[in-house]
């Protein structure tokens, strides 16, 4: 029940996009099409699915305070919660390489869908941003963070997929011309995120 | 200075605040801006911009972090291998936020926890990979600090015409100094209330949509076609 509450939570409630704004950057830079929008969004999903357990091991068996204690007694006291933003970076520039290559020789179809975005997703504010809340909000198991990691990929997904949508609607809209492109998107997301806030204080 | 002993300048050496070098600083504020122009760094742009406060302080780290990491790249440029360049940035980048995060806790723990982990994000800030990719790889240490600088006052007075407009709709108040007197409001007999609105995530997304309307017709060149 509680890994259900966790995702639903992660989709719509704390939704990257509309309720913290990670990600915007590519969100807004390939949202052009809803084809590119999927892949993308794929891509996401994938990779906060594979990065944030893999930081969550390490943030709990190396960095937190005390949390080399099963090397030995006098490892209890060691604390290298200052190292986490390097080694969160590193995990994650590393893992997507090392997706990009699995992929690249295991699903030639797949990578062919996704190839250019994964480069891109290594420096996404949302797989960062999906360690450090994971850090934040001290999940007590790996499933948690998990599931907490594919909810917040799906909201990522919808969110990117039905910018795209409008905005592939919109070309064709009378928009004030200073307003074109990078502006009427702006304010959409804005209406979405309120459309996205009705769901506040759903429980499950 | 280590790269550039290994060969002399022959050409009279340039004015520190020469035209070109002046218009690294001055083109982000306006017709390059990182925000609404080249569309990096939204995220943090949007998400602490409740509080005039919390700006500030982002926009300091923020610019701390670009200037002194432009010149550290800068000074690096022929020692980092082409191939391992973008890890080589993010670890310098980690590095000095880190930095960064260590002063925030120790000088505004208050702020610092407001603005939580947004500070780490400014790892994955576009505007800095951006600058140094763009930038410092290819450009001397001097003209990478001004172009830093130049990029993050461009951040920055996004960041704080936001702000400022927030805090003064959505709680009568700028840098916790009152602006609307107490007496107006409708709990001391007044007839005011603030917009509860503006604190809300996407009017963050609205306003700054507002902007870049109001930005770019004055500023017609930029409209995209």
């Amino acid at each position: 029940m509680n890994l259900i509450n966790i995702f639903v939570k992660a989709i719509f409630i704390e939704n990257m996009i509309f309720a913290y704004f990670l990600g915007m950057c590519s969100y807004l830079a390939v949202s052009k099409t809803v084809k590119t929008a999927v892949g993308l969004g794929a891509a996401v999903i994938f990779v906060l699915g594979v990065t944030v357990p893999v930081n969550y091991l390490l943030e709990n068996y190396v960095l937190k305070g005390g949390a080399l204690a099963w090397l030995g007694p006098q490892f209890a006291d060691v604390d290298l919660s200052f190292l986490s933003f390097i080694m969160f970076i590193a995990v994650v520039a590393a893992i997507v390489q090392l997706v990009e290559m699995i992929v690249e020789k295991f699903a030639p179809a797949l990578y062919g869908a996704l190839g250019i975005f994964l480069p891109l997703i290594a420096v996404n504010c949302s797989i960062l941003g999906g360690a450090l809340f994971m850090q934040e909000r001290q999940y007590s198991t790996i499933g948690e963070a998990s599931v907490f990691a594919v909810g917040s990929g799906v909201g990522w997904f919808l969110a990117i997929v039905a910018i795209a949508a409008i905005r592939e609607k919109i070309r064709y809209s009378d928009v004030p011309k200073p307003l074109k492109g990078l502006g009427i998107t702006f304010i959409l997301t804005g209406l979405m995120g309120i459309a996205f806030m009705a769901f506040m204080g759903i429980k499950i | 200075m280590s790269t550039a002993v290994a060969a002399p300048e022959v050409k009279p050496a340039e004015g520190l605040f020469s035209k070109k070098n002046r218009k690294l600083i001055t083109d982000p504020l306006n017709d390059n801006n990182p925000i609404t122009v080249q569309v990096l760094g939204i995220c943090s742009a949007l998400a602490i911009t409740v509080k005039v406060q919390n700006a500030v302080v982002m926009s300091l780290s923020v610019l701390a972090v670009v200037v002194v990491g432009n010149m550290v790249i800068s000074a690096l440029r022929n020692l980092i291998p082409g191939r391992i360049r973008i890890i080589a940035q993010l670890v310098i980048a980690a590095g000095l936020v880190t930095l960064v995060d260590i002063v925030l806790k120790a000088y505004v723990y208050d702020v610092s926890k407001q603005v939580g982990v947004y500070v780490g994000l400014i790892i994955t800030n576009c505007i800095l990979m951006g600058r140094y990719e763009a930038f410092a790889m290819g450009n001397k240490v001097w003209p990478s600090a001004l172009d830093g600088l130049g990029n993050s006052l461009g951040y920055a007075w996004i960041l704080l015409a936001v702000g400022v407009v927030r805090e003064v709709t959505g709680n009568g108040s700028v840098m916790g100094v009152r602006l609307i007197p107490e007496s107006w409001y409708a709990v001391n007999g007044g007839a005011y209330f603030n917009n509860n609105m503006m604190i809300l995530p996407p009017m963050a997304l609205v306003l700054v949509g507002i902007i870049i309307w109001v930005q770019r017709s004055r500023n017609t060149k930029l409209i995209e076609q």
